[in-house]
């Protein structure tokens, strides 16, 4: 695995992390297999994404979460991974930021990409990262009188007692 | 039309087309060789439903080839596949809307006990929520034990039913019948905290 190094080594120029690191600030970068991977400012997120979109990276292909409870070596709770791609050039890039608890924040990118709707209402429904601006911050797969957010770490797969909280139906009421 | 003649000895004859029966086991008949099935296929079980269905194995030789999708018109649900949390207040409606006498096969591992599903959306089991005449293992089963399982039903209804269904009267009845207790408090509890457990093994090693 490729160390991470910041983006000032000259030998590894790249227009766009260039012009990020310009933007917002020394930027964490890393390759792995030919991908290039880049790790951004949280608070500065919006500003980040949306000038890498103004680069070209018009298709977000994923919003996802890692939730790094307990993980080796982990400094933050969260890590929330971007994967956009570029029609025009075929080029792909993975940014992740990290949050934390207890009020695990993001502003939303639904103003740059429309397919972060639904992504980011997953994303919420699972791991209880909230998006700041999202039109519309529902949960997605699970019902909607689920309180927890179970793909948590700290969460017991088998539940907290939901999937048996319902009425028992006997012949009686047939 | 067949004539009854008694004669001086008091003896009913009958002509050689004619059966006395009960009313109940003429119903019991009738329904027995006439099941609807409403598929409640969830998942890959619903594939060896289809299978059963399907020329090869041909429900119809046992009556009970009629799938319907709409509930009002069938008597025998056949759930097929894991049902989650989402889906089990529609399973449930469904139950509700069918009309009586019904019946309930729970098929496969999934539906019966949630199988290898124990996670925190999935139901273990529907004989929690609503009531199931008949169980069948397997992962899935194959279209031979559904069919047996709706060879049993057909005994089932024979033996014990009645015209106007007052074998599905007591709800007490089904709780007894439950198959399922809540496995996972007795997976994860520990035996050397737990008096039931030790007294259990006092007690066999007091055996040997
Ligand atoms: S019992 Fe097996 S075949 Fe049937 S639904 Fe479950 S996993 Fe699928």
């Amino acid at each position: 695995m490729a160390e991470p190094s910041t983006h000032a080594d000259p030998s590894r120029s790249d227009p766009v992390l260039d012009a990020l690191a310009a933007a917002v600030g020394p930027i964490e970068t890393s390759t792995f297999r030919g991908q290039t991977r880049v790790v951004i400012d949280a608070e500065r997120s919006m500003e980040s994404l949306r000038l890498l979109k103004e680069q070209g990276f018009d298709l977000l292909v994923d919003v996802s979460c890692v939730d790094y409870l307990e993980y080796k070596g982990a400094k933050h709770r969260y890590g929330l991974v971007y994967l956009l791609a570029s029609t025009a050039t075929n080029r792909r890039l993975t940014v992740r930021l990290f949050v934390d608890d207890p009020d695990p924040t993001v502003q939303s990118v639904v103003p740059l990409w429309g397919a972060a709707n639904w992504l980011e209402r997953e994303v919420w429904d699972l791991f209880g990262i909230r998006f700041t601006g999202h039109p519309d911050l529902r949960r997605l797969v699970m019902p909607e009188a689920f309180t927890a957010h179970p793909l948590r770490k700290d969460y017991p797969l088998q539940g907290r007692g939901e999937r048996h909280n319902f009425p028992v139906l006997t012949r009686d009421d047939g | 039309m067949a004539v009854i003649t008694g004669g001086n000895t008091g003896k009913l004859e009958l002509p050689e087309n004619v059966f006395v029966s009960k009313l109940d086991e003429l119903a019991n008949w009738c329904r027995k060789n006439s099941l609807w099935p409403m598929p409640f296929a969830t998942a890959c079980c619903g594939i060896e439903l289809m299978a059963t269905g399907a020329s090869k194995h041909d429900l119809a030789r046992f009556g009970a080839e009629v799938f319907r999708f709409s509930p009002r018109q069938c008597d025998l649900m056949i759930v097929a596949g894991r049902v989650v949390m989402k889906m089990l207040p529609v399973l449930q409606r469904i139950w509700l809307q069918m009309h009586e006498p019904k019946w309930c096969i729970s098929m496969g591992a999934c539906a019966s006990t949630g199988g290898v599903f124990d996670t925190y959306a999935v139901v273990q089991g529907i004989d929690r929520f609503i009531p199931v005449d008949m169980y069948v293992p397997g992962c899935p089963p194959r279209p031979e034990q559904l069919i047996q399982a709706i060879i049993d039903l057909q005994d089932k209804i024979q033996r014990e039913g009645t015209i106007t269904g007052r074998e599905f009267d007591t709800a007490e009845r089904q709780r007894r019948k439950r198959a399922l207790v809540e496995a996972s408090e007795l997976l994860t509890i520990d035996a050397s905290r737990n008096p039931v457990i030790q007294r259990e093994l006092t007690q066999i090693a007091g055996r040997n």
